[in-house]
């Protein structure tokens, strides 16, 4: 039986009817229409459908829709605003935090609650805190420096260099 | 993957829960966090005909002392006892684990709860609640029960919380005197289940004898395992090399582990070992500075 279900998405209010077993991240993807949100493993390992609901970083294929009723949820759509990308969009840009880009929008999803919870992190607490996001591509030290680079940003400190870092 | 056909309920209050449970049998489960439950349905291990979501009731998630008890309300996100400050006094062990569980967005949904009522003894929780001597209370509709942590896990997936109950509390006494606890797990890599995993617990008196030692085991037995020689090898010592060596041991000899991709027996004993010695260390030098 589909039950109806209100949930604002990016400030955006969607009243939608959905059957129980329908998932989250199939709901913002099929129902909604946002891609941005992506399917990795569909088993609840690699982030790549990380979102934030309520401000918490959240894995949507392993989230019913119906339990988002009555939740704010923010996805990379919602993340950039009329001033121009969000500091974390800045940081994987300027230090070429993706290769493919299939990661990046749950990587940033993830960083930004990192971040909030925890402004100043050393790089240690940065792995540890993306440790349920799986990158094929970069090796990791790019979104690192991605989110140091977006941290500095949010805190207004001065900018870390963005230049390669190359390892002997 | 797509769960098959459910019907969901969401109540708002552990009643309303209590009497839904009752009505609808066994064609009803709990959905706590969900981050065990959910995955399980998608595979199709699991195809409950009802969902009874109890995240909409109030008053089933905090952290308390209270009557010489830590109170965890089943609903506690593993977030928040990882996070509290107030919990890190008595209990280090549960920032130990709850790090090397999955990883953060998992820790932001699965409940202490539902960890404990999976009933599987590769999660990480039940080995801690066998460390701290943790009891658990059980609602149904007849009222509350408290049920011992050693009566609590019955087998695979199975344990005391019967159909039409809910659990709702963890408590854990709170030590007396100096004490030092701590837990880890060898992984193959961050966010997977132990390979094998110990938590220890101990309480020693004015002169540094030991007078209370719980140490419980993580995925090396079909329900969790109490490490009952071990924890007798160092109760009443001061815990020297000799009584630590022995107790650890002991640990390797008294688990049951399988062969499987995360090892074969020979090194899962070898890990339990191990561990165990360090964590005697770890749980000892914690209760020194204490
Ligand atoms: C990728 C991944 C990795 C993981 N790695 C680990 C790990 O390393 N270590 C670890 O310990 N866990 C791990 N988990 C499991 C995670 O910690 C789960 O969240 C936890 O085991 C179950 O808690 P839950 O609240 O999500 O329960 P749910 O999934 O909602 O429920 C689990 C079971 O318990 C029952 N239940 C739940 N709450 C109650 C209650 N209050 N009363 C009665 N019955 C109840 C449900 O009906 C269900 O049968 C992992 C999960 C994922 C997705
Ligand atoms: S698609 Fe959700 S964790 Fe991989
Ligand atoms: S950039 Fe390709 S997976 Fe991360």
């Amino acid at each position: 039986m589909k039950k109806e279900i209100t949930l604002k998405i990016n400030g955006e209010e969607f009243t939608k009817e959905v059957e129980p077993r329908t998932l989250l991240v199939h709901f913002i993807r099929e129902d909604i229409g946002m891609t941005g949100t992506h399917i990795g493993c569909d088993t609840s390992s690699c982030g790549a459908c990380t979102i934030l609901i309520d401000g918490k970083s959240a894995k949507s294929c392993t989230i019913l829709a119906v339990q988002a009723a009555g939740k704010e949820i923010t996805t990379v759509e919602g993340i950039a605003t009329t001033e121009g990308v969000h500091p974390i969009q800045e940081g994987f840009k300027e230090n070429h935090g993706l290769h493919c880009g299939f990661c990046t929008p749950g990587m940033m999803l993830r960083a930004i609650e990192l971040l909030e919870k925890n402004p100043d992190p050393t790089e240690e607490e940065i792995r540890w805190g993306i440790s349920g996001n799986l990158c094929r591509c970069t090796g990791y030290n790019n979104i690192v420096k991605s989110i140091i680079y977006a941290g500095a940003k949010l805190r207004g400190d001065e900018l870390p260099s963005t230049e390669p870092v190359f390892v002997e | 993957m797509i769960p098959s056909p459910f019907d969901y309920t969401a109540p708002s209050s552990l009643d309303e829960a209590l009497k839904l449970l009752h009505d609808l049998g066994d064609d009803a489960k709990i959905l706590a966090g969900g981050h065990s439950l959910i995955p399980m349905m998608k595979l199709r291990f699991a195809e409950p005909e009802h969902l009874i979501d109890l995240n909409n009731i109030p008053g089933l998630s905090y952290l308390k002392i209270e009557g010489g008890m830590l109170k965890i309300g089943a609903m506690t996100r593993e977030v928040e006892t990882e996070e509290s400050a107030e919990v890190a006094v008595h209990f280090p062990i549960f920032a130990d684990v709850a790090k090397l569980i999955a990883d953060p967005q998992v820790r932001n949904f699965g409940t202490l709860g539902g960890n404990l009522a999976h009933g599987d003894a590769a999660n990480d929780q039940p080995a801690v609640m066998l460390a701290l001597d943790a009891s658990v209370e059980i609602a149904g509709l007849d009222g509350r029960r408290t049920v011992g942590i050693d009566d609590f896990f019955y087998g695979f997936y199975s344990t005391a919380v019967q159909e039409g109950e809910i659990l709702t509390e963890i408590l854990i006494p709170i030590p007396s005197g100096r004490s030092g606890n701590a837990y880890h797990k060898v992984e193959r890599k961050v966010g997977d289940y132990a390979t094998g995993g110990v938590a220890v617990h101990l309480e020693m008196d004015e002169q540094g004898i030991c007078t209370k030692a719980g140490i419980g085991l993580t995925n090396v037995n079909p329900t969790p395992l109490r490490a009952v020689r071990s924890e007798a090898a160092l109760v009443g010592t001061s815990l020297d090399n000799g009584a630590i060596s022995s107790a650890a041991q002991f640990a390797s000899e008294d688990c049951n582990p399988s062969s499987d991709l995360r090892g074969d027996i020979d090194y899962k004993r070898h890990i339990i070992r191990a561990v165990t010695k360090k964590m005697i260390n770890k749980a000892k030098q914690r209760a020194f500075k204490n």
